[in-house]
């Protein structure tokens, strides 16, 4: 699905090759500092390398055009954003940016089922636990209409349990449609039950082979 | 009655500065530290206004298409000038020029319209009506965009994460930053239109408190005054559109990522 080539980050990541695949849940874990959210962002083109290429289905990124790719190849940021409104107008948010039609109350309840989320639609979106905004936002981008999901850290506010639900029910509504799905996680437990393809940024990434040689 | 203005003597402007004196010393009392401004912007509005008054004396006298452009010229550099140096944030150079062109834009389009279209004088460059006209329509606008530009600077970095939220979904940059840049255009014009509702009660503004008291018939000053406000309500609002709707493309790159 992704192709990282010789890639160069200012300070944060330089990685000769790294490949992700299709349909599969690749799962990054490291070290905080080597890299994790810096690579979601460069799938997603929110930012471009200082040197190397991004290939996407084998072609350049930086030749697509940028909204579209961000539109097939979505991400959830680590720091769950939470707009003005309520849990509809929060759960919608993505489809109205990406100018898709939003569908009828029903569907939005079971992308709140999905994530493990019992509240109403009209309620405030900004009363609710941090737990639960980071359960929103994860809902969110499951009702979109992606190729792939990068997701950074989607379950960090949720306790153990919850966070395996939660998880649990993300990629199984993911898998049913085959996309692919990139993770960063520090939840070692997450980790080992869901990566299809474990990916050790530690291995790749020049950068903090050095700063752990520093060390 | 006697509609002709009392010329004020020189003893009894001296006596009005006494205002000042009674200020300084209640700041000196009060322990605030604040002297040295008011003695400075006491010092700089005498003088700026003694030689506003004799540059638009010789003016008036001598009104000439040149100098009347030359001082409208030197009035909008003076107030984009202004603007820079009245916003808290570092600015990009690409910002900068944006706040350039939508002040001159949005200025220079207003008042050919009032001036040409609504009060209609001649000749077209007559300095009596040109300059004050264009001083309060510039210094509005000037006022506006700076309110402007700091809802939007300061927006773009405390709203950081919302605008990366909504690219990182697909969003467009206009889509992503529509919110802050609506919120930025309310703010600045804002100011214009509660004045434009305390004006009469609240307050008798500048311009026709002036011609009031010049001898002109209060119906007549009234006249303008509202001409004025409607101009200057039409000059903010077109400027700051216009930095708004530029502006905000400033902060995204042409891969529309957030620079």
């Amino acid at each position: 699905m992704f192709e990282l080539k010789d890639i160069i980050y200012k300070d944060i990541l330089k990685i000769d090759h790294l490949h992700i695949e299709d349909n599969k849940v690749s799962i990054l874990t490291g070290e905080s500092g080597s890299g994790k959210t810096t690579v979601l962002k460069l799938l997603n083109h929110l930012i471009s390398p200082d040197e190397g290429t991004v290939l996407y289905k084998g072609k350049d990124i930086a030749a697509l055009d940028p909204v579209q790719h961000r539109r097939n190849v979505v991400m959830l940021q680590q720091m769950h954003a939470i707009f003005p409104g309520t849990v509809k107008d929060n759960l919608t948010a993505g489809l109205r940016f990406a100018d898709q039609a939003v569908p009828d109350d029903q569907l939005l309840e079971e992308a709140l089922q999905h994530v493990h989320l019992r509240k109403s639609l009209d309620t405030e979106a900004d009363g609710l636990s941090g737990g639960e905004q980071q359960r929103l936002a994860l809902a969110r981008v499951l009702l979109l209409d992606a190729e792939v999901f990068l997701l950074d850290e989607p379950s960090s506010a949720l306790d153990e349990e919850t966070a395996d639900e939660v998880i649990a029910g993300f990629l199984k509504k993911v898998k049913q449609k085959n996309r692919t799905v990139v993770m960063v996680t520090h939840s070692k437990q997450i980790a080992e039950r869901y990566a299809d393809v474990p990916v050790h940024l530690e291995e790749y990434n020049q950068k903090s082979k050095d700063a752990a040689h520093e060390r | 009655m006697n509609d002709k203005i009392i010329d004020i003597s020189l003893w009894q402007l001296l006596s009005a500065y006494l205002f000042i004196v009674v200020l300084t010393v209640i700041v000196k009392w009060r322990g605030i530290a604040r002297e040295k401004e008011i003695i400075i912007g006491t010092l700089r509005m005498t003088i700026q206004l003694v030689l506003a008054g004799y540059i638009l004396t010789y003016v008036f006298k001598h009104p000439h298409p040149l100098l009347t452009l030359f001082i409208f010229a030197l009035m909008e550099i003076f107030a984009i000038y202004n603007v820079f140096k009245r916003i808290k944030y570092e600015l990009s150079s690409s910002l900068k020029k944006v706040i350039a062109f939508s002040m001159t834009v949005g200025t220079v389009v207003s008042l050919l319209f009032f001036n040409y279209v609504v009060i209609r004088f001649s000749p077209w460059f007559e300095p009596r009506y040109v300059i004050p006209i264009a001083g309060m329509v510039i210094g509005n606008a000037m006022t506006g965009i700076t309110l402007g530009v700091n809802h939007l600077v300061e927006g773009m970095e405390k709203q950081k994460r919302m605008v990366e939220a909504a690219l990182m979904l697909g969003a467009t940059p206009k889509t992503a930053s529509k919110e802050l840049v609506d919120r930025a255009f309310d703010s600045a014009i804002l100011p214009t239109i509660n004045s434009m509702v305390g004006m009469g009660i609240v307050f008798l503004p500048g311009m026709m408190t002036g011609q009031i008291l010049s001898g002109i018939a209060p119906l007549t000053a009234i006249e303008y005054q509202i001409a004025i406000m409607l101009g200057i309500a039409g000059s903010v609002s077109f400027s700051v559109i216009l930095f708004v709707q530029y502006g905000y493309r400033t902060f995204f790159n042409e891969r529309s990522q957030l620079k």
